[in-house]
């Protein structure tokens, strides 16, 4: 049972890298916050999953259960609240994206539809 | 062998963390750096959940939670000050 874990956790950690080397390496910020949100989100479920299952001897699993769902909702709204500033901010895409539908609905500059 | 399987993720999440922090340091425009410090802090929960069983201190998780609320907190006020200002 704890090797099951420690491979759950390795799995994990890796996605985690991964997030971090896209972060690294992407060209412009909404590249690095894609790749980043989502390899982090889904590193951090599968390491706190693993260090939960293999140590599930001390009891406190709901607690891991109460910060993963906590990610889970959490994140996904910080990356689209910095998305949606940093485009109304004026930070340009990359050269190679094709498409830009905020801008063609043509809001305006803080203004709710 | 499983000791050591999780010390060795650690280490990987901890690369992982370095790397943001480059980009923390390199990073062109504001959003730039505030998403770089989003993914550390993700990284970060994971190994301070790891800590807490490795030092086998249960009351570390609940630190892990405040600080990710306290992050998340952190982040929706750099984004609304990124869009128009405090």
């Amino acid at each position: 049972m704890e090797l099951l874990g420690a491979i759950v956790t390795l799995i994990g950690s890796l996605f985690l890298f991964l997030g971090a080397v896209g972060i690294f390496r992407m060209p412009d910020v909404y590249n690095r916050m894609q790749a980043g949100t989502k390899a982090t989100t889904l590193g951090s479920i599968l390491f706190l999953i693993g260090i939960g299952v293999g140590h599930y001897e001390c009891g406190c699993l709901g607690k891991l259960i109460l910060l993963i769902m906590f990610i889970i909702f959490t994140n996904p709204i910080s990356s689209n609240a910095l998305a949606r500033a940093a485009h109304f901010a004026g930070v340009k895409l990359t050269k190679l994206s094709v498409k830009d539908d905020l801008a063609e609905d043509g809001l305006e500059k803080g203004e709710e539809k | 062998m499983a000791d050591l399987i999780y010390n060795i993720a650690a280490i990987i999440a901890l690369a992982g963390i370095v790397l943001s922090f480059v980009r923390l340091i390199l990073g062109p425009t504001a959003a730039d750096r505030a998403v770089a410090l989003d993914g550390m802090t993700i990284i970060a929960i994971s190994l301070i959940v790891f800590i807490a069983y490795y030092s086998n201190r249960v009351i570390y998780l609940d630190v892990a939670i405040v600080y990710g609320l306290i992050s998340f907190i952190g982040i929706i006020a750099i984004a609304r000050y990124l869009e128009r200002g405090i």
